[in-house]
């Protein structure tokens, strides 16, 4: 088996052994082409899930000739199972801050945007609060560079960057057709920068701690560490900063109830491992990915329950705009029920499995793509409790 | 000028005109009246140059922003697996028992309104719920009686 | 010249141009790939994904929404794209009422076709059609929204946005609930709709058709106490061809009345003669209109004057700019001018009961069921048009009769009300009724004809989306001194994104035209919304021709010269813009809300 880690504490998003006005000071006077080179020897890849390498991002949008640029702070965090953004956001708000302005310098933008997800609305007042405070620190600075905080009305898809771009713009939030990619044409078709809350603050900490310091931790697919969100069937829910790399044994060991059946790993779009994969499965990129969502279920729980509990949540959340995720959702959601109650066989169960492929392959974005992670890892791994 | 007209007219000001500030725009008005009824999108697509069925269509995707009449206080009680686990539905029961509602409605008083809604953010602290904009975590029977009761004494 | 991209589709090479699609490239090694959301006239939406190819390295891409890239490997007919397609087929189908028998659009449905390429025998999937609470809308007079047919491709959503600037339609709710909705889901009748008509040409399924009226002109035709007359309108000649075996740009002017003619009709007329009397009526009103403004300053003249011939530019300026009424052209439409003589001044010169007149329609449009059924249109003491009929209904009438079009005779219209002239053929196109204006009102005002060559005014032709043309008056006779040395400045424009530009330039101030021709369908009636579907601008292209042939083909090609248009001033209305020209011809606009 691959470079594995065992699990390790970490403190870096959440330290307070820091001074993040120094960092950003430092930071603004280093050359652009340092920060990236950092930030691409960090190895660091987006926290939201699905990981594409940070300095590639601020890189391509560098070089993108423009007369508006923009960075958006994504803090629509609506993964089933994850909660670690709002704890950044009211733990450590000027570090997400800091991360942006540091954007803002490489890429060429005078503005930036916070879009909060509508549940978290009552962090607004204090965010705001300090964001004036933060917009006070830029000045004495001499940075040119302001950032607005737009709010969600309950949409999980406008975490989807380019929905997020379409909501930002007074529009329902439906992704787009790419290419383009945002790098070239994101909020009102101008190059954009769009980072996880928690990337945001590796962004900024990598240009106190240095590139190679953070690639010390993890794997080769996966550097760094990352800020864990676990619930369900644990002693110890909560958030947790950890290395990546480790297997989902040693997960289980420090954060299972002793009776762990399987755990969702990446939210309702993650993957379900099994017990009897959690020994092979390591935790990043090179395994099953995560946003930061643990979901811990002990053999008390019906995984009937928890597949038919994803099923309603992706069947409400789809845009609707294409086929695929808007129809095969329901066929998803309609077909375990018919089976369950035994109106469709249990043959039925490998139609949707096709179906499922079918999505994959075809949906217009990420949602309608990672329905079939769930589905099928539910399905195979527990065919029986789809029936009984 | 109606009242519907004169809180339009000063959130399209306050915020602009551009469709960027759509979203902005249909919150100000939910804050306001809890809903969003045709005076209000009648009067933002007339503000905004769109028409009402764009103004509707956009704000009918986003859950928080109600087409429906809403009562003073939402309730969103979160229905993921994890609050499931926690007993959401005894929370939900509670709620029912002691509002006389079903998901989906309004109290005779136009006080509360019941409605589930998708992760909030509160899984480690499970059942969760929204009223208005603010999270309570970690509930129990009791707890919601007491939540309950303090805002109906609160009028 | 601009870029060539290469790439390889199923092992051969092809190049486009940059900025075209998989789906371009696709076509020119002449591969269908299937498609339901895109459409030529529209911007890319990417959201049915039916047309699915497999781009090696990649997996499956939606080539309508995929720019062709240097060295691309396209595969269009793999294993995975099959099995894909025919997974998205069957998941609309799951959606769907394929109760296709009962259907209006059987045999003319995208869907269908597809459905019946991939041989979708077996349903798959669970029918979704009971869990749902489709509806289906029958308020408006014209355009009926069947949600239980509707695939949810939103090109009705594109066009009424994109080619209308109306957003009537929109796309509502999210999920499993998402569907094409008007606001709040009230009923058409009652929205913005200008029942244009332009969503059911675009729409692939059922979910938008024409409310049609075939049982009921069938029954007045089979009522022997009835005499039944039809008008056709100058886009139907040209385009109804289409529906029948012709290809594109047919005139089948001849055959058409020989149809009607068999079809029981008792009297065969032509709409174009009220075109010619348009123009008589709007051309002497825009005269007037410049000699009080220009000779008595009379400030309460408004002006620049737009026609009012297009009933879905009517309704959509009273419902988005109710404030530039008074611009519109008091004229009625060519239509309701033909219904309002045909049940007074044809009903004398026949002898005949107006009672016992059922006056019918054929028309390139579906806003004209609007505009018949409209209260105020009832001057000849009854309901001036009884029924409007698209071309589509005409050609399915003529189907049931069972005749044999791309074989029968030409015949020539029946008197009265049957003669025309080609400035009234050209109508149909886009800046037709500004070249037909032209034509008479120069030569009133100057004696002489238009100094363009053969009187075709170039200037105001084409598809340009607003267009304009600046014709100077010189030396004109005694009675138009004072337009001596003015600069008439005419705008045209189509497609009502483009009327609301320009009227929006126009109330701003930024505008000073003198005469505004206006057509709600882009392309003007030769495209408009009864006409026959597909509609692409290579069509359109196809039929414009079509019309200005007609138009040199005719022996009278100003409207003033038409020799009925002569009598019937003589006979029956007096002078344009006469006392029994305002009881009879001109009608008055209301009002409405935006919504």
């Amino acid at each position: 088996m691959a470079d594995t880690k065992q699990l390790k504490r970490v403190d870096i998003i959440f330290t307070e052994d820091c001074n993040y006005k120094d960092i950003l000071s430092e930071a603004l006077q280093s050359s652009n082409e340092d920060i990236v080179q950092s930030l691409l020897n960090s190895g660091l890849r987006g926290r939201g899930g699905a990981g594409f390498p940070t300095g590639m991002k601020w890189k391509f949008t560098a070089q993108e000739e423009s007369d508006e640029k923009f960075i958006i702070c994504n803090a629509d965090e609506g993964e089933p199972g994850t909660f670690k953004d709002r704890e950044i956001l009211f733990k450590v708000p000027f570090k997400v801050f800091g991360g942006m302005a540091v954007g803002a310098k490489v890429i060429g933008a005078k503005e930036g945007y916070i879009y909060l997800r509508g549940e978290y609305k009552f962090l607004l007042d204090d965010l705001q609060k300090h964001l004036d405070e933060f917009h006070n620190v830029l000045d004495e600075l001499n940075f040119d560079f302001r950032i607005k905080i737009v709010t969600g009305a309950g949409a999980y898809i406008c975490g989807e960057e380019s929905a997020l771009f379409e909501s930002m713009e007074g529009k329902r939030g439906e992704p787009r057709n790419k290419p383009p990619y945002p790098t070239t044409y994101g909020y009102k078709g101008k190059p954009t920068v769009i980072n996880n809350v928690e990337t945001l603050v590796y962004a900024l900490m990598i240009c106190r701690l240095g590139g190679e310091k953070f690639k010390e931790l993890g794997t080769d697919d996966s550097r760094g560490s990352k800020v864990f969100s676990v619930s369900g069937d644990t002693p110890i829910p909560g958030i947790y900063e950890l290395e990546l790399g480790m297997t989902l044994e040693n997960f289980v060991e420090e954060f299972g109830d002793g009776d762990t059946k399987s755990v969702q790993v990446g939210g309702a779009a993650g993957f379900c491992v099994p017990r009897k994969h959690f020994k092979d499965t390591i935790i990043g990129f090179e395994g099953v990915p995560t946003g930061g969502s643990m979901m811990i279920f002990n053999s008390s729980r019906s995984m009937y329950n928890v597949i038919h509990n994803y099923l309603e949540f992706f069947e409400e959340e789809s845009c609707g705009q294409c086929t695929p995720c808007r129809v095969g959702c329901q066929q998803l959601l309609l077909g375990v029920e018919a089976v369950k109650r035994g109106d469709k066989p249990i043959e039925y169960l490998n139609e949707l499995l096709k179906l499922t492929e079918t999505m994959k392959m075809t949906s217009k974005c990420g949602l309608g793509q990672s329905v079939a992670n769930s589905f099928a890892s539910i399905v195979d791994n527990f065919k029986e409790e789809m029936i009984y | 000028m109606s009242n519907t007209q004169q809180m339009v007219k000063e959130l399209v000001e306050k915020h602009g005109r551009e469709r960027t500030n759509l979203m902005a725009i249909l919150q100000g008005v939910v804050d306001q009246q809890n809903h969003l009824d045709d005076q209000a999108i009648i009067e933002i697509a007339r503000e905004m140059d769109l028409s009402a069925a764009q103004v509707y269509g956009t704000a009918s995707f986003y859950t928080f922003l109600d087409i429906k009449p809403r009562g003073e206080y939402v309730i969103r009680l979160c229905r993921t697996i994890t609050c499931d686990m926690k007993g959401k539905r005894e929370i939900l029961h509670t709620l029912e028992n002691l509002l006389k509602v079903n998901i989906g409605e309004t109290t005779p008083d136009n006080k509360f309104t019941l409605l589930e809604t998708n992760c909030l953010g509160w899984c480690h602290k499970g059942p969760a719920m929204l009223i208005n904009n603010k999270a309570y975590t970690e509930l129990t029977p009791e707890k919601v009686k007491e939540i309950i009761t303090e805002i109906k004494h609160k009028s | 010249m601009s870029k060539m991209i290469n790439l390889n589709i199923d092992g051969i090479d092809v190049s486009v141009e940059e900025g075209k699609t998989v789906l371009d490239a696709a076509k020119k090694i002449k591969v269908k790939v299937p498609t339901l959301c895109f459409h030529e006239d529209l911007c890319v939406a990417g959201n049915c994904r039916v047309c699915v190819v497999e781009q090696e390295g990649k997996g499956l891409i939606a080539s309508c929404a995929m720019p062709a890239q240097e060295g691309m490997k396209i595969h269009t007919n793999t294993l995975k794209v099959r099995r894909s397609r025919k997974h998205i087929i069957e998941l609309l189908l799951s959606e769907h009422n394929a109760d296709c028998t009962k259907c209006f659009k059987n045999g003319n449905c995208e869907l269908q076709e597809l459905a019946n390429e991939y041989r979708t025998g077996n349903q798959v999937f669970l029918d979704l059609v009971p869990e749902k609470n489709y509806t289906v809308d029958q308020s408006s007079p014209s355009i009926m929204k069947d949600d239980s047919k509707c695939i949810r491709c939103q090109r009705c959503v594109r066009t009424c946005e994109q080619l209308q600037a109306v957003s009537a339609l929109a796309v509502a709710n999210k999920g499993g609930n998402m569907k094409i909705s008007s606001f709040f889901d009230r009923p058409m009748h009652e929205v913005v709709c200008t029942n244009c008509g332009q969503c059911i040409n675009r729409c692939p399924t059922g979910a938008l058709i024409e409310v049609n009226d075939i049982e009921n002109v069938w029954d007045a035709i089979y009522d022997e106490s009835k005499h039944v007359i039809i008008q056709t309108a100058p886009a139907v000649r040209i385009g109804l061809g289409e529906e029948l075996g012709f290809d594109p740009g047919k005139r089948v002017t001849g055959k058409m009345v020989t149809a009607l003619k068999r079809l029981g009709f008792d009297s065969v007329l032509d709409t174009q003669f009220t075109a010619d009397l348009t123009i008589m009526e709007e051309g002497t009103e825009l005269l007037t209109k410049l000699k009080k403004a220009l000779v008595d300053g009379d400030e309460s003249v408004h002006l620049p004057m737009t026609t009012s011939c297009s009933p879905g530019w009517v309704k959509f300026i009273e419902h988005t700019f109710p404030e530039l009424l008074d611009n519109v052209s008091s004229c009625k439409s060519p239509q309701q001018m033909f219904g309002t003589l045909a049940k007074t001044y044809y009903a004398q010169k026949r002898n005949l009961d107006p009672k016992d007149i059922i006056s019918v329609s054929v028309m390139p449009c579906t806003a004209k069921k609007f505009e018949a059924d409209r209260p105020e249109m009832t001057d000849s003491g009854y309901k001036d048009v009884d029924y409007a009929i698209t071309t589509r209904e005409l050609a399915i009438m003529v189907k049931q009769a069972g005749l044999e079009f791309l074989e029968l005779e030409d015949q020539k219209f029946d008197s009265l009300m049957g003669d025309s002239s080609g400035a009234a053929t050209i109508f149909g196109a886009t800046g037709g009724v500004m070249e037909a204006a032209l034509r008479t009102a120069y030569e009133i005002v100057t004696g002489r004809e238009v100094p363009f060559k053969n009187l075709n005014i170039e200037p105001v032709r084409g598809f340009g989306g607003v267009r304009e043309a600046t014709i100077k008056i010189e030396d004109p006779v005694e009675d138009w001194k004072f337009l001596d040395g003015v600069e008439l400045r005419c705008a045209v424009a189509h497609g009502l994104a483009n009327a609301k530009e320009l009227m929006q330039a126009v109330k701003d101030g930024k505008a000073n035209y003198h005469f505004i021709e206006i057509m709600a369908c882009p392309g003007g009636c030769l495209g408009g919304g009864g006409q026959p579907i597909p509609t692409n601008q290579a069509i359109r292209d196809k039929r414009a021709k079509a019309i200005y042939e007609e138009d040199m083909d005719l022996p009278v090609r100003k409207s003033h010269e038409n020799p009925e248009i002569v009598k019937i001033y003589e006979d029956f209305l007096g002078e344009p813009l006469g006392h029994k020209s305002h009881e009879l011809l001109h009608t008055k606009y209301v009002a409405r809300e935006r919504y």
